[in-house]
């Protein structure tokens, strides 16, 4: 390195390099994907709030549509990594309906003798179904990856197993209700410890505005975090000169996403606080960012994805990455699965069914390669919102079911279309 | 003599950055077998592409007269239509369907879209017994041994009238007696009238049938040798006639112990549980040192390289392996990289690259503990490292997020390279390290390949370009069907000696 000590992207005559610097155009055009989705769910919700007259942006209603779609974005973070993989799973609905019908046997169906009453705790129970999800998309894992029957196959035989193993476990009929401890995982809120603040005085003719502080605090404390991590990963980047975002760029975008954080934790604030979901689910959204973005496995998995040979011969242990990539899908469906129980108070044989075409409409949308190799959780959970806010703003403008359903398919085949024409292009 | 059936003039094709084929000219009379020889990637299977118009008119320079009159082929649709029909080295059959259905697929023996199954089984049977293939023709292909399917190939040529039947390298993947019984059967067509282009580079073969030879060498053709002037030496020396110059950058070789030693090593096929692949084969490679391995196509070196590099190649492994004098394991890939073996593929975009990918990511992937702590990758050392190696192996792009898939062959090559450079292995064996791309980039490849030796690893090159091995080895062992027929210090060394180790065992074989 000739510039070690000059600035980097400078010569030591003082002209520019254009090898390390793009243009904001050219930031923009290389990140199309990315921040085009984002604009895109963002001209959705201003399409919807506009015609449902406002309703959208409600706090109850921007509640809502966290907590109807958490158990599709904790599906979809799984559902990544087994597309990314180069497969499939059509499992995970009846998955989680048959981990939902499990809990709500464990919690109330079933009769267990005094020294096994202890495996009713709701804490014992979801600990139970996590495990039985896990080896669930572990039994799967191994057929695929050992076996090389086709993931389509596996999970499609899943997928009808489950079906049937639920509606057997719950003798056809609906169980619930479930022990308060566990409907708080769907219906909960986090308690607010500061106690509330009052923005705006109850009076004639003026809606009160009360926000759960404590939400408030936890949304500043990571937009405040979320900045001083770009701020100082931007810094040691340009200190070894691999930075290639313009300045401008890096500010707006920021800028953008820390107002979109602190707009929707305001909302959620100005109604009942942070759903414990939400905790979960952004818990767990962090955890695959950066077990697909930092560490080695998730590296793997994309490698993979992209060249199953070329990655087995590189030392990687291909068989037993799937086998894990399934396990997981597995464990995220069992807690899908509860969430969705939880939400509805009990477990009916029909939940969970059709999910998997949510889930897995959901990471394409988000931009994953049905090739394989090639996906973000971003993207991802992006993809499940953009459906979301689709499902719940044509719900609220009454359209009928059957016109969502085929609007729904053309923005699925859309998203692609656009994803491979700009691939083409490019 | 009889009239010319075929003429190609002047024929020049160019690929970005390599001259393919420049002014090649040959001609064919009507009912000969016109053998084409020369050395792997001399250009014949390209000159067989633009006869056959998978390479379209206008795509090349240069006249091709069939019959007297100039021809634009633009797909091999249009070369079949005129009687032209090539059988390439790799079958083009659907196994899971009947030798009939093949033999008329895509000239399907039908009235109005609906196949005439009576009509197909008859043609069939009658096609069949021209080649001399005593199957049903309901059999499907899968269940027919590689010879038979050859035949199942000609048959389906003969079904479209053929005028010229281009083979290319038909015996390589044949057992002896299958061989024969082809060769035969071209002589048997030869007295029907059809003519023949063989491609081949066993000598014998092509002395015992062949009326004419063309000799092709570095995308020309050299000389074409009437059936009494055919002789081995004088076709050697046509084949590889070419002097060493400065393709190759100059080393003074430190060479030290015995690094690596593989012994007894036997492997069989992966589907074929009898044929054995590779024969009690033992090699040794010392520090510093750059070791050849020359042989033809289909000699079984790729074979024995992805055997040994954690049995990624075929059944009922055995041998051993010895890294500095010590009995290792290489039995998985990641034990193999452990131990600080590297094996780069000939196939780089099948074996070697995430093509979707970009480099940086490529280059670490084969050494992801060198760049992470527990299984966290740390960003900023991969960039280091990405970058170094990207300007060690002087990649050309524009940075180090480009999609390997949009570099050019030698930049691919080099990034496959990088790869395993930053495995950091003491033994490194690169598998066709420069096929398919051009002088400047090869160049390059070498000098990497020198300062690996100098950093005293032992590097073992397996090529089918000759003039290279000579170029940059210490040492040449010469392979040929599974075996080491011959070994030699470079300096002994010459294109003639391991063209005949190969004949002679060649020979020995028949």
């Amino acid at each position: 390195m000739t510039t070690d000590t000059a600035q980097p992207g400078i010569t030591a005559t003082g002209q520019p390099v254009n090898v390390q610097q793009l243009t904001v155009l050219g930031a923009l055009k290389a990140n199309m994907r990315d921040y085009g989705l984002l604009l895109a769910l963002i001209l959705i919700m201003l399409f919807f709030q506009y015609f449902t007259n406002g309703v959208l942006f409600k706090p109850v209603n921007l509640t809502n549509i966290i907590l109807q779609n958490s158990y599709i974005i904790v599906m979809a973070l799984g559902m990544l990594l087994v597309i990314v993989a180069g497969h499939i799973d059509l499992s995970v609905g009846s998955v989680s309906g048959f981990v939902g019908a499990l809990a709500a046997m464990l919690m109330v169906g079933w009769r267990f003798p005094p020294e096994l009453a202890f495996l009713a705790n709701p804490f014992v129970a979801g600990a139970i179904c996590l495990v039985v999800g896990a080896a669930i998309g572990a039994a799967q894992g191994y057929l695929i990856a050992y076996h090389k029957i086709p993931s389509f196959i596996v999970t499609l035989a899943g997928m009808l197993i489950f079906k049937g193993l639920s509606l057997a476990i719950l003798a056809g009929k609906s169980v619930g209700p479930f022990p308060a401890e566990f409907q708080l995982l769907s219906a909960g809120f986090i308690p607010d410890v500061i106690g509330p603040t009052t923005l705006v005085a109850a009076s004639e003719g003026v809606q009160p505005v009360v926000l759960h502080t404590t939400t408030a605090v936890i949304a500043i404390a990571a937009v405040v975090a979320m900045v001083f991590f770009a701020i100082r990963g931007r810094a040691r980047r340009k200190a070894r000169g691999y930075e290639t975002e313009p300045f401008s760029l890096f500010v707006v975008k920021n800028l953008v996403i820390a107002a979109l954080v602190l707009f929707f934790s305001y909302m959620l604030a100005s109604y009942r606080g942070l759903p414990n979901v939400l905790v979960v689910m952004a818990l767990l959204i962090a955890l695959f960012v950066f077990i697909t973005k930092r560490m080695t496995f998730g590296r793997r998995i994309y490698a993979l994805g992209g060249n199953l040979k070329a990655a087995a011969l590189s030392g990687i242990k291909t068989e037993r990455l799937t086998f894990y990539v399934f396990a997981i899908m597995g464990a995220l469906a069992a807690l899908a699965g509860m969430i969705y129980a939880a939400r509805l108070n009990s477990a009916t044989p029909k939940a969970g069914q059709g999910l998997e075409l949510d889930v897995i409409a959901a990471v394409f949308i988000g931009g994953a390669s049905a090739l394989g190799g090639v996906g973000a959780v971003a993207g991802a959970v992006i993809g499940a919102f953009i459906l979301g806010v689709m499902n719940n703003g044509m719900s609220i403008m009454g359209i009928n079911i059957d016109l969502q359903q085929m609007i729904k398919g053309v923005v699925l085949l859309a998203a692609v279309f656009f994803d491979l024409y700009n691939k083409n292009r490019a | 003599m009889s009239e010319t059936i075929l003429e190609m003039r002047g024929i020049t094709k160019t690929f970005p950055g390599v001259k393919a084929l420049s002014d090649v000219n040959l001609t064919v009379r009507q009912g000969e077998i016109h053998a084409i020889v020369g050395e792997n990637g001399a250009g014949k299977s390209t000159l067989m592409k633009v006869l056959s118009g998978v390479y379209p008119h206008g795509s090349y320079e240069g006249q091709i007269l069939f019959k007297g009159e100039e021809q634009h082929f633009k797909s091999i649709r249009d070369s079949e239509h005129k009687g032209i029909v090539i059988i390439h080295q790799e079958l083009a059959l659907v196994p899971l369907l009947s030798i009939a259905e093949n033999i008329f697929l895509g000239n399907e023996q039908a009235k109005g879209g609906v196949i005439d199954w009576d009509e197909t089984r008859d043609g069939a049977r009658k096609l069949l017994r021209m080649v001399g293939l005593a199957e049903d023709p309901n059999t499907l292909v899968t269940n027919i041994g590689v010879g038979k399917q050859q035949l199942v190939e000609i048959a389906k040529a003969l079904s479209k009238e053929v005028k010229l039947l281009i083979l290319d390298e038909p015996t390589a993947s044949l057992s002896e007696k299958d061989s024969q019984a082809l060769l035969d059967l071209l002589m048997e067509f030869r007295t029907q009238g059809i003519t023949s282009i063989l491609i081949s580079h066993k000598l014998n073969e092509i002395s015992r049938v062949a009326d004419r030879i063309t000799v092709i060498r570095d995308g020309r053709s050299i000389e074409t040798l009437n059936k009494e002037e055919i002789s081995e030496d004088r076709i050697i020396t046509l084949m590889v006639g070419r002097s060493l110059d400065d393709r190759y950058p100059s080393r003074e070789p430190q060479i030290g112990e015995v690094v690596f030693e593989v012994k007894n090593w036997n492997v069989f096929h992966p589907q074929h549980r009898d044929r054995q692949v590779i024969k009690d084969l033992n090699i040794s490679i010392r520090k510093g040192e750059v070791v050849g391995i020359a042989g033809l196509m289909g000699s079984g070196r790729t074979e024995f390289a992805m055997s040994v590099f954690g049995r990624s190649y075929g059944q009922k492994i055995s041998g051993e392996v010895f890294l500095h004098g010590k009995k290792i394991d290489p039995s998985t890939v990641e034990r193999a990289v452990a131990h600080g073996i590297a094996y780069a593929t000939e196939d780089r975009k099948t074996f070697g690259l995430n093509l979707i990918d970009h480099i940086k990511h490529n280059t670490t992937i084969a050494n992801l503990k060198g760049i992470s702590k527990v299984g966290v990758i740390d960003d900023m050392t991969e960039m280091d490292v990405a970058n170094e190696y990207r300007k060690k192996t002087n990649i050309r792009s524009s940075s180090v997020y480009q999609v390997t898939g949009n570099l050019s062959g030698g930049n691919q090559q080099k990034v496959v390279l990088s790869k395993w450079l930053f495995a950091n292995p003491d033994v490194l064996i690169l598998d066709e390290p420069t096929r398919g791309i051009d002088v400047g980039a090869k160049y390059e490849i070498y000098t990497i390949i020198n300062q690996l030796a100098a950093q005293g690893k032992a590097v073992l090159v397996i090529s089918s370009e000759m003039p290279e091995l000579l170029g940059i080895t210490d040492r040449v062992y010469v392979m040929n069907e599974g075996r080491i027929v011959g070994e030699m210090p470079t300096s002994e060394a010459s294109q003639e000696k391991i063209m005949r180790a190969i004949v002679r065992a060649e020979g020995k074989a028949s």
